[in-house]
């Protein structure tokens, strides 16, 4: 299985954890993404998210690569959901194990920060209203040497 | 030449659609393709005029020419987390 995946399904933190045990590793960082129930003064009600399946997993993977290269962090996975997700539900879990904390800590970030300006991935916001909206994004950086 | 044009999110509701087959001349780039697609309705005009862009699964600037059947998607600010 691929340590980066988009999926339907419930995402199982204990699950991803068991991807990244390692018995060289001292730290681990487990971070999760949650459907919250405001936005910007907004009650919220549900999140719906969308992806181009093909090339997120892809960027996923990439972003990983990375993470693991500059901090040198043993083992790293990752997940993001798509579909329709109700308050207090995991949209996105980051693992990452490492023989001390300060790689951990700081991979784990660098996965999250690199997943909101680059995964394609988009949501709609059900406001308690009725009304729904998509999220605004950010524009992905793009060089000229391609990739993002 | 004929490339497809995918469209996610906002921009699929824009285009009322989620993927078009587009005939463009040979050596058209990314920047002629959003032109083309921009002109197909009142509605497409919405689309950006620089959008950000990925072909074959990879972002990629305007100015990249495009080859037959190229998967060309239109992507719309990110907001994935």
């Amino acid at each position: 299985m691929s340590r980066a995946q988009i999926t339907t399904d419930a995402i199982d933190p204990q699950a991803l954890l068991a991807r990244v045990a390692d018995p060289s590793s001292g730290a681990v960082i487990l971070f999760l993404g949650v459907v919250r129930n405001h936005n910007d003064g907004r009650g919220i009600e549900a999140m719906r998210y969308d992806a181009y399946d093909e090339m997120a997993q892809g960027t996923l993977d990439e972003i990983l690569a990375e993470a693991e290269e500059r901090y040198g962090v043993g083992r790293l996975a990752a997940v993001h959901r798509v579909g329709e997700l109700g308050i207090g539900d995991v949209s996105v879990a980051i693992a990452v194990s490492s023989a001390h904390r300060a790689e951990a800590y700081e991979a784990s970030r660098y996965v999250i920060e690199e997943i909101k300006v680059r995964l394609p991935v988009w949501k709609k916001e059900r406001f308690e209203d009725g009304t729904s909206e998509w999220v605004a994004g950010r524009n992905p950086e793009i060089s000229a040497e391609g990739g993002a | 030449m004929k490339v497809r044009a995918l469209f996610f999110a906002s921009y699929r509701e824009i285009m009322g659609g989620a993927d078009f087959d587009v005939d463009l001349p040979d050596g058209a780039t990314v920047s002629d393709l959003i032109t083309v697609l921009r002109e197909r309705d009142d509605a497409a005009a919405r689309l950006p005029s620089a959008p950000a862009v990925a072909v074959n699964r990879s972002y990629c600037t305007s100015d990249v020419v495009l080859a037959e059947g190229d998967e060309v998607a239109i992507i719309p600010p990110v907001a994935g987390g």
